[in-house]
């Protein structure tokens, strides 16, 4: 029994995060999505929440899996992440060439999912996440700025065979880093975002696939960029993993 | 998932001593711990409907287009199941909406789409594990402002260990090779 303090300690060095992650306060409110809320023009409607500074590390998420080993590489079931899962780290709990402070990637939507609530939070939505990738240094919304675009741009012209960068870039005027430049990331609602267009307007063998009184259209058109992530996101299922999707948490407020 | 364990345990004791030797297949939806809150207010993880063939699909009841066409054509579908093995098919909806469909609204809706209880499930989900469950079955939702839903509609076929054996978009009417798939799974169940 007196061994117990020490492997309660060492339990909570392993178990504990790596460092406690950061989260910022955003004020939320009325916001111009690129995808109108009603399909239409109405905009999104977005109430105060937490946005991780940071997206998830290697590192962070190699304390993760050793606290829960259900989510190891060789130990998750196959409904929760595919065969690449962390295939890019040496070992199920070694990080190998990965480094530490890269943000993690081939990981699934379940296994975010799953970091996030151990962190006491969940993914953020697509619109919490469009809204907070908006702003610079300066403004909570700058894309009317050539200048966000073609930063935001320059990013996906970049060759994804390169390794990926670490985190620590410049924060925006919430306090946020690295929600462009770095990597893709899951949303909660990922798989919604496309659902289809309205039952009522389709003739063919499609015309039942999805039901539904709104018809999406894309808004914002000149702003490809954003537009790219929503194509990419809803590209995907919830237990696919790729070299460059990683993610971020959010808290409600 | 941390919960997985202890109610995997009790799902265990709940689907019987039949299932207690045989381990969950990995590409079961069982492995996902969530639980359902079925018509009658019973609470009982979705691993519990393990032993059953079953099709599910997912709704709200408040929609007043497509979903009741889900509805009908799971009806469809189990009629034109051949007896006896029909007797073996369950069916399961859950519902998108735990915002708005609660224990009533799921009793209520039962009752005016004349369900047969003795083989149907309604059943909602705590609101974080709507949209996971979703994810589970391979079925899209999006919530609009005014309520209403833009959602997939598709019928799953489970299999007795909750594997993912077919599925069709085919709505309003039958789809003979969804059927053919509910007889040789029940076939060899």
């Amino acid at each position: 029994m007196r061994a117990w303090p020490s492997m309660l300690m060492l339990g909570a060095l392993l178990a504990g995060p790596v460092a406690a992650a950061e989260y910022a306060p955003l004020p939320g409110g009325t916001f111009t999505s690129v995808l109108p809320a009603d399909g239409k023009a109405a905009p999104a409607k977005i109430a105060p929440f937490h946005m991780r500074t940071e997206p998830v590390t290697n590192a962070e998420f190699l304390a993760f899996v050793k606290a829960h080993p259900q989510w190891r590489r060789d130990q998750v079931a196959p409904v929760f992440a595919d065969r690449r899962y962390l295939t890019h780290w040496a070992a199920p709990d070694a990080l190998g060439d990965a480094l530490p402070q890269q943000p993690v990637t081939r990981v699934s939507w379940f296994a975010a999912q799953a970091y996030c609530e151990s962190e006491h939070a969940r993914l953020p939505s697509w619109y919490e996440w469009e809204y907070a990738a908006a702003a610079d240094a300066t403004r909570s919304d700058a894309r009317k700025d050539p200048a966000w675009r073609e930063r935001v741009l320059q990013w996906y012209s970049r060759p994804s065979s390169q390794s990926l960068p670490t985190i620590g870039g410049a924060a925006d005027v919430h306090g946020v880093r690295d929600l462009n430049g770095v990597v893709w990331e899951w949303v909660d609602d990922f798989n919604a975002l496309l659902v289809g267009s309205d039952s009522r307007d389709q003739d063919g063998a499609d015309k039942m696939k999805f039901c539904g009184a709104g018809a999406v259209s894309m808004q914002e058109k000149e702003n490809y960029a954003t537009l790219m992530r929503i194509a990419m996101l809803s590209a995907l299922k919830a237990v696919d993993t790729t070299n460059n999707m990683g993610f971020r948490c959010a808290k409600p407020d | 998932m941390k919960r997985l364990a202890p109610w995997l345990l009790l799902a265990l004791l709940l689907a019987g001593q039949a299932f207690a030797a045989t381990p969950l297949p990995p590409d079961s939806v069982y492995q996902f711990n969530v639980t359902l809150t079925d018509q009658d207010g019973h609470a009982r993880p979705l691993a519990a409907r393990r032993g059953q063939v079953q099709l599910v699909s997912m709704i709200y009841t408040s929609c007043a287009m497509v979903c009741p066409m889900i509805v009908d054509t799971m009806k469809l579908t189990r009629k034109a199941v051949a007896e006896p093995a029909r007797d073996k098919l369950a069916l399961l909806a859950v519902s998108f909406d735990p915002e708005r469909d609660n224990v009533e609204a799921l009793r209520n809706y039962a009752a005016a789409r004349r369900l047969d209880m003795r083989h149907w499930t309604l059943a909602r989900t705590e609101a974080k594990d709507a949209r996971p469950l979703a994810a589970l079955f391979g079925l899209q939702y999006r919530q609009l402002p005014d309520g209403d839903f833009n959602h997939s509609s598709e019928l799953i076929l489970l299999d007795a260990d909750g594997r993912i054996v077919a599925r069709t978009t085919i709505i309003g009417r039958v789809d003979p090779a969804f059927v053919q798939a509910i007889d040789k799974t029940l076939a060899t169940h």
